[in-house]
């Protein structure tokens, strides 16, 4: 441990972002290595304390995993503006080694919340926790976290290589593990034989990619992406889409990733919060928001939806409209349904999308394969709406 | 084709009034005049007008462009925080900043070298602040006065010459520096570069077409001065412009004078060529 005390006595003198300037560690973060353990080679004054102190958030899902390392923490962070997206109150826990999404309309306060984490922005209350350490009043440059700027922000007059070196220059690693590091990270992205280009010189994705990797080759704590995939035409958006996700399983570092498409959300996230309006409206797994939903917001912004009014509380019912079956026959013992008749039919290839009207016109939509429904279908035709009953999720009724 | 056509009106103007007189500049720096007291020139091939000149006007040569240079570094010392400042931190002031720049070239450079002359003159506010700051003897000492007088040093033509060439150098420096996505700022910071190291790496380096552009546009017109010297400057402080008009008006010599015209054109078009060398004209960020 004479290592630690040591870097531990830098850390004081110099605050606690420089990486330590250890030839043994050289061994890069890079290569395959996961979560806690990577971090703790890069970091190994920040992780012990981390360890020993868990989170205690209220209702904190990091803190009721015992031994699991926080990567970042906002506790009642509230930062308002005056017209724009502010966030008010917001408490977060993000694990480390996570891949974990925002996701919100424009407007609901995602990227102000990535900004205050970066350090662009200061809260008016409340703090901000990178590894336990509270970093509320920090400026960027001494922040353990790295962000992939929306529209990438490369330095033009940059080489690939000399881009992605920036970050390791600024924290003076030494020249050799530079070369390494930037070396394994351009690997990882797969951009190696480009490293002498200029941006301008890339495509999109390409570009997309250099991103990463200058953020990613510093081994931050966490990886901040903002809509990274925005810029990117679909195809090329679903191919990065996979890239991500293998790359933040290759360097097991934390993703925090910042969008405002549900599907990005949903197929990447290990666990992602809805926020609407500057608030937290809700935080799990994507099955858990996408089937339990506790709002209509967050039922309606994760998917299509159909909000049947349950009995006389006023309460509110959600049914997927892929668990909706349309049939002649009316329902089966245990089974619910509703007669519709057929006001839309769209074709999609796979599936077909029905849109239906029911009793005192309630919309209702059903999703299902083709080759499930019924060939005959056709727009003002009658038929039972079928559903299982526990397929379906009572939501909370919206605090007044 | 229609585009170039919308070419010709400039290029008649560049045709008619400049490029035709200059090559006429040619013949008559080969000739000899006629009489003692009159323009008229008679063309000889006369190739010693330029020996002539190089080696009566060598020295003052040199001194015109010590001085221009010394005065584009102390304007560059001057303009670059200055555009750095309205580019960065002019916010919404920015437009009313650059204004402000360019307010003191609408009135005639004569004025403005007049106006000096009261400035820097015995009686003046710069001599009374040096007087009051007790640095008279250590001026005079580093020659930057002399005798504790400013007008008619060399310091007063290069102050003279700072205060026209500003503009050009802080328009191309603002203009350059707008084409910095200030979020290249941004993610300099979140590399962990320091304020310092973010302007090392990111700002200075990209500023650099337009530091080329002001070093240009402010050498030139320095170098060629007539009415700093004349006006701020002492009998030896004269520079390469004033020479020409005194051969010119004075001495009756047009082919001398036409000769080292050429000489000086000759010196600025390598100092030009250099510059744009390896770099386009399309990357000088023109105001």
């Amino acid at each position: 441990m004479a290592r630690a005390s040591a870097s531990t006595v830098r850390m004081a003198a110099r605050g606690p972002l420089r990486h330590p300037r250890s030839g043994s560690s050289a061994r890069s973060v890079i290569g395959g290595h996961l979560g806690g353990q990577a971090i703790a080679r890069q970091w190994p004054d920040l992780l012990p304390r981390v360890l020993t102190e868990p989170a205690t958030l209220n209702g904190s899902e990091v803190a009721d995993r015992p031994g699991v390392a926080e990567a970042i923490a906002l506790r009642q962070v509230s930062r308002r503006f005056g017209e724009l997206a502010g966030v008010e109150a917001l408490s977060l826990s993000i694990a480390a080694g996570e891949f974990f999404s925002l996701l919100g309309p424009s407007g609901c306060g995602k990227t102000t919340t990535l900004r205050l984490i970066a350090g662009f922005e200061r809260p008016q209350s409340g703090r901000i926790l990178l590894q336990g350490h509270d970093l509320t009043d920090a400026p960027p440059h001494r922040r353990p976290v790295n962000l992939v700027f929306q529209n990438y922000a490369l330095f033009p007059h940059l080489s690939v290589w000399d881009n992605v070196a920036f970050g390791p220059r600024s924290q003076r690693l030494a020249e050799a593990e530079i070369r390494q590091r930037v070396g394994q990270t351009l690997k990882v992205v797969r951009l190696a034989e480009l490293a002498r280009r200029r941006p301008h010189q890339l495509s999109g994705g390409q570009q997309q990619r250099v991103a990463l990797a200058r953020a990613l080759v510093n081994a931050p704590a966490a990886l901040l992406l903002d809509e990274p995939l925005a810029a990117l035409d679909p195809d090329l958006r679903r191919t990065m889409r996979t890239e991500l996700k293998r790359i933040q399983r290759e360097v097991g570092i934390t993703f925090l990733l910042v969008t405002h498409d549900r599907e990005e959300a949903l197929s990447l996230s290990d666990r992602l919060a809805v926020l609407h309006g500057g608030r937290l409206e809700q935080v799990g797994s994507p099955r858990e928001l996408y089937d339990r939903p506790r709002s209509a917001v967050v039922a309606t912004f994760l998917g299509a939806a159909n909000l049947l009014p349950e009995g006389f509380g006023g309460g509110v019912r959600l049914l997927r409209p892929e668990r909706l079956r349309l049939s002649a026959n009316p329902p089966e013992a245990g089974e619910r349904g509703l007669r519709a008749r057929v006001r839309e039919l769209a074709f999609q290839g796979a599936t077909v999308e029905v849109r239906l009207s029911g009793e005192n016109d309630l919309p209702l939509i059903a999703i299902d394969t083709t080759a499930h429904l019924p060939d005959h279908l056709r727009v003002g035709e009658e038929l039972w709406c079928r559903w299982d009953p526990a397929d379906s999720h009572l939501l909370e009724a919206p605090s007044p | 084709m229609w585009p170039w056509l919308l070419l010709t009106p400039g290029l008649l103007w560049l045709l008619g009034l400049y490029v035709l007189p200059l090559l006429g500049l040619v013949p008559l720096s080969l000739s000899e005049p006629l009489s003692r007291f009159g323009l008229d020139t008679v063309f000889r091939g006369r190739v010693a007008n330029y020996t002539e000149v190089l080696q009566a006007y060598g020295p003052i040569l040199v001194r015109s462009f010590s001085f221009a240079t010394i005065a584009t570094a102390a304007g560059l010392v001057l303009a670059y925080p200055l555009a750095f400042a309205i580019r960065f931190r002019g916010g919404r002031w920015q437009p009313l900043l650059i204004g402000l720049v360019v307010l003191p070239s609408l009135s005639s450079f004569l004025v403005r070298a007049i106006a000096w002359t009261s400035l820097l003159g015995d009686n003046g506010p710069v001599l009374a602040l040096v007087q009051s700051l007790g640095l008279t003897d250590g001026l005079n000492g580093l020659g930057v006065l002399r005798d504790g007088r400013l007008l008619n040093t060399p310091a007063a033509v290069i102050i003279g010459l700072t205060n026209n060439l500003l503009p050009f150098l802080v328009l191309p420096l603002v203009v350059a520096m707008q084409r910095i996505d200030p979020r290249l700022l941004e993610a300099a910071a979140d590399l962990h570069a320091g304020p310092l190291r973010s302007f090392a790496r990111v700002v200075w380096p990209l500023s650099l077409p337009g530091l080329g552009a002001g070093l240009l546009l402010s050498l030139i017109p320095a170098a060629g001065d007539v009415v700093n010297p004349r006006f701020l400057g002492g009998p030896n402080d004269r520079m390469i412009a004033n020479a020409i008009e005194n051969l010119l008006l004075v001495q009756l010599q047009a082919p001398r004078a036409a000769a080292l015209t050429l000489v000086l054109m000759a010196l600025i078009t390598v100092a030009v060529v250099l510059q744009l060398r390896g770099r386009g004209l399309q990357e000088l960020p023109l105001p």
